[in-house]
């Protein structure tokens, strides 16, 4: 009970809301880094997804890419980028590095929920005289909803938990104590650090779990006395399978 | 949906989960303590195990002493960058390795979270105090790798900064670039301000210091006094006439039972080490990409020790 008890201490101690690194100020540093580069990250990843989800085409360079990209350490990137691109430009080499790290949720996310839609139903759409803008916006994007909010929860938070390398990079954010810590041989404060982040962290989840249920569209969403018409049956799976 | 034997699931690994989390903190508040005492190294013979930090400029310290010792007619055994004072203490303080150049402020530091101790004197005494007993500290070198107020030369001339005080002359409130914990530290914003009466900003620059100090983006640097860029840029320490930084001296710390044969070799070594050698020394490794090995043999031949 010793570290942890110390650690509650040093989180609730008035000295936290203090000063350039007062607690809300760490907080707030950590969540503008991970919405600006989710969003950066969204603003490339869901186009790309989404048009290989509706085509169909260049399923296999996608995977190839996201594989690749999860395979790149984001603290060794980081350093590198800021080597590379100098001391007054860190919070970009920061953004880079967690865009980097969140397109391949997103991008997985955005083609995924396209193909477990139902073929019938994207046909069905096409034979009643949609066009393919209008088959994206009223059929494919609202059924692959569950699996895209499932494919932003996973890229948030793999960047919430990696935005506390930002600290080592004079940027901030809930890594700062962790960071200052482990020098200064204060455990109870790295502790606490590490505890925040993984609150944070649930709280998120938390919360767009949630958001997952609720984005399911009213259509396919009740359990439905198993009427045998495959397309029903098919949709409902992808929505229980997102869910 | 979640069914009721779903959510007893739940809730038993939330349980498990939270259990597990409390009983973590069961331990001692240093989870980097390790068990002291295991079994001396082998103190037998003439044979004398050096180690080195991961850190270029301890090296070459490490590898004079190995030198001196192999020239005196020891077997010498390198053990260099080990790491950090959290990796290698406890090899240290085992009797794993015999001998380790050292820096007498941060190693106080690291044993004695509390010591006030900041004059080279000071904070030798303090050490010798707070050293386990198997460990023994030899002679201190003038030669030292301490913290520093350091501005660059022109912004020194343009402001007439010459001591730390100094800096209460600037119209705007400067920033103060360094480690981390330098922000927590007595030295650190908190020190210049009681010390001084000097108020600083900080900011955490870490590695990229001195880069962030040519930049203009602090205005005064935690620049450690052993680096090659004091011979290399344009920038100047002020001076702390109050000893308000502490100091950190090259000291050896030797095991207790080999001390007094290693003295006799060490001894002269620290008194000829001064602080203007290991900037050189360090600028031969950076710059000229010199080896170890041959700084070493070159400054001991120069000082006549070999």
């Amino acid at each position: 009970m010793n570290l942890f008890a110390d650690a509650l201490a040093w989180l609730f101690s008035p000295d936290r809301l203090q000063g350039q690194y007062a607690l809300p100020v760490l907080l707030g540093q950590h969540l503008l880094y991970t919405v600006i580069s989710v969003a950066v990250a969204a603003a490339i990843a869901l186009p790309a997804g989404w048009l290989i989800g509706h085509t169909g085409k260049g399923r296999e360079i996608a995977v190839a890419i996201s594989g690749a990209a999860r395979a790149v350490p984001s603290f060794g990137l980081l350093v590198l980028l800021v080597l590379l691109l100098g001391v007054l430009r860190t919070p970009l080499a920061a953004v880079i590095t967690f865009v980097l790290l969140a397109i391949p949720s997103l991008l997985a996310g955005a083609y995924t929920g396209f193909e477990a839609i139902d073929r019938r139903t994207v046909d069905a759409a096409r034979a009643v005289g949609m066009t393919e803008w209008q088959i994206f916006t009223k059929v494919e994007l609202p059924l692959g909803m569950p699996l895209l909010v499932g494919g932003i929860r996973s890229a948030l938070l793999q960047v919430i938990a990696t935005v506390t390398i930002a600290a080592y990079v004079n940027l901030g954010g809930l890594g700062w104590p962790i960071i200052q810590g482990i020098p200064l041989r204060r455990f109870d404060q790295v502790l606490a650090g590490a505890l925040l982040v993984a609150v944070l962290a649930l709280i998120v989840d938390l919360l767009l779990a949630i958001a997952q249920r609720a984005v399911v569209p009213a259509g396919i969403r009740s359990a439905r006395p198993a009427s045998d018409s495959g397309r029903r049956r098919g949709s409902h799976r992808a929505a229980s399978a997102a869910a | 949906m979640i069914n009721a034997r779903k959510s007893r699931l739940a809730l038993a690994v939330g349980v498990a989960v939270a259990a597990t989390l409390a009983l973590a903190g069961c331990g001692s508040s240093n989870p980097l303590d390790e068990p002291t005492g295991s079994a001396g190294g082998d103190a037998g013979g003439d044979t004398v195990v050096v180690g080195s930090q991961a850190y270029f400029s301890n090296e070459i310290v490490a590898e004079i002493y190995a030198q001196a010792l192999e020239n005196d007619g020891f077997t010498v055994e390198r053990k260099f960058n080990v790491g950090q004072r959290d990796a290698y203490m406890p090899e240290v303080e085992s009797g794993a390795i015999d001998l380790f150049p050292e820096y007498t402020g941060n190693l106080l530091e690291y044993l004695d979270k509390d010591a006030t101790a900041t004059s080279p004197d000071d904070v030798y005494a303090a050490l010798q105090k707070a050293l386990p007993d198997g460990l023994t500290a030899l002679d201190y070198a003038q030669a030292s790798d301490q913290d520093t107020y350091t501005v660059t030369k022109k912004f020194a001339d343009e402001n007439g900064l010459t001591s730390i005080a100094d800096l209460s002359k600037l119209t705007t409130k400067p920033v103060l670039g360094g480690a981390p914990e330098l922000e927590q530290r007595p030295y650190g914003p908190a020190g210049a301000k009681d010390v001084y009466g000097v108020d600083l900003d900080f900011s955490a620059t870490g590695e990229s210091t001195l880069e962030s100090l040519l930049a203009g983006q602090v205005q005064v640097a935690d620049i450690y006094t052993a680096a090659p860029a004091f011979k290399t840029e344009d920038i100047v320490a002020l001076k702390d006439p109050k000893n308000m930084i502490l100091a950190s001296n090259i000291v050896p710390i030797a095991s207790s039972d080999l001390a007094d044969k290693i003295a006799e070799v060490i001894d002269p070594i620290s008194a000829a080490l001064s602080a203007e050698d290991l900037v050189d020394m360090n600028v031969q490794s950076t710059v000229d990409q010199a080896s170890a090995k041959d700084i070493a043999a070159k400054w001991l031949k120069d000082k006549g020790l070999i």
